[in-house]
């Protein structure tokens, strides 16, 4: 769809991002330590540290994702809020603690405090850049899709401009503009979802959706006979070649040579569909005339509305928040689905078409295509939903820039109550968005390509202003955890890799510096990789990011703890292990083969998509094999005190 | 504001074995409850798919009651775990 710029939503996230950055300067300007840069020396009150961790978490795939999966899929959406919550449970019963106990900077900080291991850094360091990188992915497409509506900016824009932004944020203060950043964000997120809910309860649910001027929108045709099409005067059939051929879809060319696409219904009946073809000279054609907004150009319709509700009634008016999970469980909604079709003269078309479907249906797990398995038979489809869930629970306590927010706060106890706020402040919001993204299923506002704006667009149909602030606070969520991200891949090169496996010796000066230049880096590849992974849903790539960490850090983290036998040649190996396995069977399950490669599906190697179900016992094998096969170590945890004495830590200590 | 103030210096903390075994222990305790009941939500979405769109309560089906309560028992636990965790002197 294309989108007009936004006059008032300009200025609202100009002024955001305005001030993210003045915050960012000043606060920047009093930061000089590498403690201060990497860890806010210590300094963070728990509560302030509580809610960035809830802006951390809270990530454009959280937010616009989650949303977006609801509004298209349903409760399968829904799963991810409660998988992505759960792992906090991982995180504050089991690594919290110990984890501060341990480390001063970095995750490698903590698993190598009791050897003193070059191989444990360089393992460690190099799954904080791969999960990093992998989890910035989604984090920039989002943003891409977030500059769309809001600016009327190609895709590529909103990227490169949340790239920049956020690497300035990162170079000019560290870890300290980077909290205050994520707890502004936080709580402007939670509280303005909160009211947008109340906002979705107070409409209720109506089979006639209308845009926020109170305006009807159109509604797609459906139970149209098919003879009224393709009898009309004028109208020609076109014959079923190339891709369309045993589709379920008749083709008309009308008088005024416009072509049309109706999908089958059955009983002679036909029900309009949106295509988008993309053809071989690379324009690009929607519902049969060029898109765009002049004369003869037209654009797709947003989509999403109730079809029947319960008792048969036209609009339920305000529910409260049970009423409305219950009406939705008693309706029919129109949800949309896609085909992709070879065109005989070369190109493609995608074609969208109507899928009603009862609320009994979406409102329970196996409705979306990612978790349709867990309704069939077969064992081994099943797999794929439990793995995600077992990444999504172990994964969470294994994020690189959620475990350095445990070092910034002073001590243990303030690790613990830092992290049950987050857990409060996240928990709330997971809840908002079961009603975000049904709201977003029913408001007539949806983007039938991209799923990711619904949240957005949600909000602009009830009206500009709203529309302008979540928009502008999304912007921001997505600053913030790019911003988390990138710090902590700066501070994995310049703290784990330079100065503790190179072992060069660098002034608090230079080892700054070399962060920082180690964020701009990781700033440009984050942008290249928003802009190469554009077209997916921002949620699916999170799932796989959380497969990698999960599986290389969580077996080393949780056996160092708990098994002391432990020793640092098995840590390593776990860490390479589960992070090559996982990543490895990412790139060759089907959803890379089609979502990535553009191949066939059904060529994949790997029988289901996300690894963790094998990936993370596999990482737990190899680090109890390699450690009994290798000789007990003595804890080496003095030797923190030996390199202070060195001046390889700043005396800040 | 306690974070805006960078010149802090960072305390090492003074450790108790027995109380750093003691929250350790309960952390566990508490891991483990929360592990079976997000296991049993794991199965039955995966085994039992239709068991989850049984209207529970009010209306509502089991999964998203299910959901819910996964979410609440979480902040639950953690409240929990933060009033039964001792504190080092």
């Amino acid at each position: 769809m294309l989108h007009d710029t936004s006059l008032p939503a300009v200025l609202i996230f100009l002024l955001f991002a305005g001030g993210v950055l003045g915050i960012s300067f000043y606060l920047g300007s009093r930061a000089r330590s590498a403690s201060g840069y990497f860890a806010a020396s210590g300094g963070i009150h728990w509560a302030v540290n509580g809610i960035a961790f809830a802006g951390d978490y809270l990530s454009a795939a959280s937010f616009l994702g989650i949303c977006g999966m609801i509004a298209f899929f349903g409760y399968d959406g829904f799963l991810y809020s409660i998988g992505y919550l759960a792992g906090w449970i991982v995180a504050l019963f089991i690594v919290a603690e110990p984890l501060k106990r341990l480390g001063r900077f970095t995750f490698a900080d903590a698993l190598d405090n009791r050897f003193n291991s070059r191989g444990i850094k360089l393992a460690a360091a190099t799954s904080t850049l791969v999960v990093s990188c992998f989890y910035l992915i989604p984090q920039m497409v989002g943003a891409g899709a977030l500059v769309q509506p809001l600016l009327g900016l190609p895709h590529y824009v909103g990227v490169i401009s949340v790239g920049l932004i956020v690497t300035m944020i990162v170079t000019t203060a560290g870890m300290v503009s980077t909290t205050w950043v994520q707890f502004i964000k936080g709580s402007l997120l939670v509280a303005l979802c909160a009211i947008m809910a109340a906002m979705i309860l107070w409409r209720g649910v109506t089979t006639r959706p209308t845009d926020a001027d109170g305006r009807e929108l159109p509604v797609a045709r459906r139970h149209v006979p098919a003879a009224e099409i393709t009898e009309a005067p004028g109208a020609v059939v076109l014959p079923a070649e190339g891709g369309w051929a045993g589709q379920p879809y008749v083709r008309v060319r009308d008088a005024a040579g416009i072509v049309s696409v109706w999908r089958e219904e059955g009983g002679g009946l036909l029900s309009e569909t949106q295509t988008v073809s993309l053809r071989p000279d690379g324009t690009k054609w929607v519902n049969g005339r060029p898109q765009g907004k002049g004369p003869g150009e037209t654009d797709l319709q947003p989509v999403g509305y109730a079809s029947k509700l319960p008792g048969g009634v036209e609009s339920t008016g305000p529910l409260g928040p049970i009423g409305f999970l219950r009406t939705l469980q008693q309706s029919e909604v129109i949800l949309w689905r896609s085909d992709r079709i070879a065109e005989p003269g070369g190109g493609t078309s995608i074609v969208y078409y109507q899928k009603p479907t009862a609320g009994a249906d979406f409102m329970a797990p196996g409705s979306s295509p990612t978790f349709r398995s867990v309704r069939g038979e077969r064992f081994i489809d099943k797999l794929d939903f439990l793995s995600l869930m077992l990444a999504l629970f172990c994964g969470t306590a294994s994020l690189p820039h959620i475990l350095i927010r445990y070092y910034t706060v002073k001590d243990q106890v303030s690790a613990r109550k830092s992290t049950v706020v987050g857990i409060a402040a996240i928990g709330c919001f997971y809840v908002l968005t079961l009603y975000l993204g049904l709201g977003a299923m029913t408001s007539g506002s949806l983007d039938v390509t991209d799923s990711n704006m619904s949240a957005p667009l949600l909000a602009r149909s009830f009206n500009e202003l709203l529309f302008a602030l979540i928009s502008a606070v999304a912007f921001t969520t997505v600053l913030g955890t790019v911003s988390g991200l990138i710090m902590a891949a700066s501070g994995a090169v310049a703290h784990d890799l330079m100065t503790n496996f190179l072992k060069l010796r660098l002034d608090d000066y230079q080892k700054v510096r070399a962060a920082r230049i180690a964020a701009v880096s990781v700033g440009l590849v984050a942008i290249g990789l928003g802009i190469l992974f554009a077209r997916m849903n921002v949620n699916f790539l999170v799932g796989w990011a959380f497969n990698i960490a999960a599986s290389a850090n969580l077996p080393a983290l949780v056996m160092l703890l708990f098994w002391k036998r432990t020793t640092k040649q098995g840590i390593t190996a776990a860490i390479i292990v589960g992070m090559v396995s996982s990543l490895a069977w990412i790139l060759l399950s089907a959803q890379a083969f089609r979502d990535v490669y553009g191949l066939d599906p059904a060529r994949a190697w790997v029988p289901f998509s996300q690894p963790a179900i094998v990936t993370i016992p596999l990482g737990f094998a190899v680090l109890i094999a390699v450690s009994l096969l290798t000789p007990r170590q003595e804890d080496n945890s003095a030797g923190d005190s030996r390199r202070v004495a060195e001046g390889k830590f700043p005396t800040t200590v | 504001m306690a974070g805006l103030h960078f010149n802090t210096p960072e305390s090492r903390e003074t450790e108790d074995a027995t109380i750093v075994a003691h929250n350790a222990r309960t952390g566990l305790i508490l891991f483990a409850i929360y592990v079976a009941f997000y296991g049993g939500f794991m199965a039955l979405s995966a085994f039992w798919p239709a068991v989850m769109s049984q209207p529970l309560l009010a209306g509502v089906n089991v999964a998203v009651l299910y959901g819910f309560a996964l979410i609440g028992a979480a902040m639950i636990l953690a409240l929990i775990y933060m009033r039964m965790c001792r504190k080092a002197k």
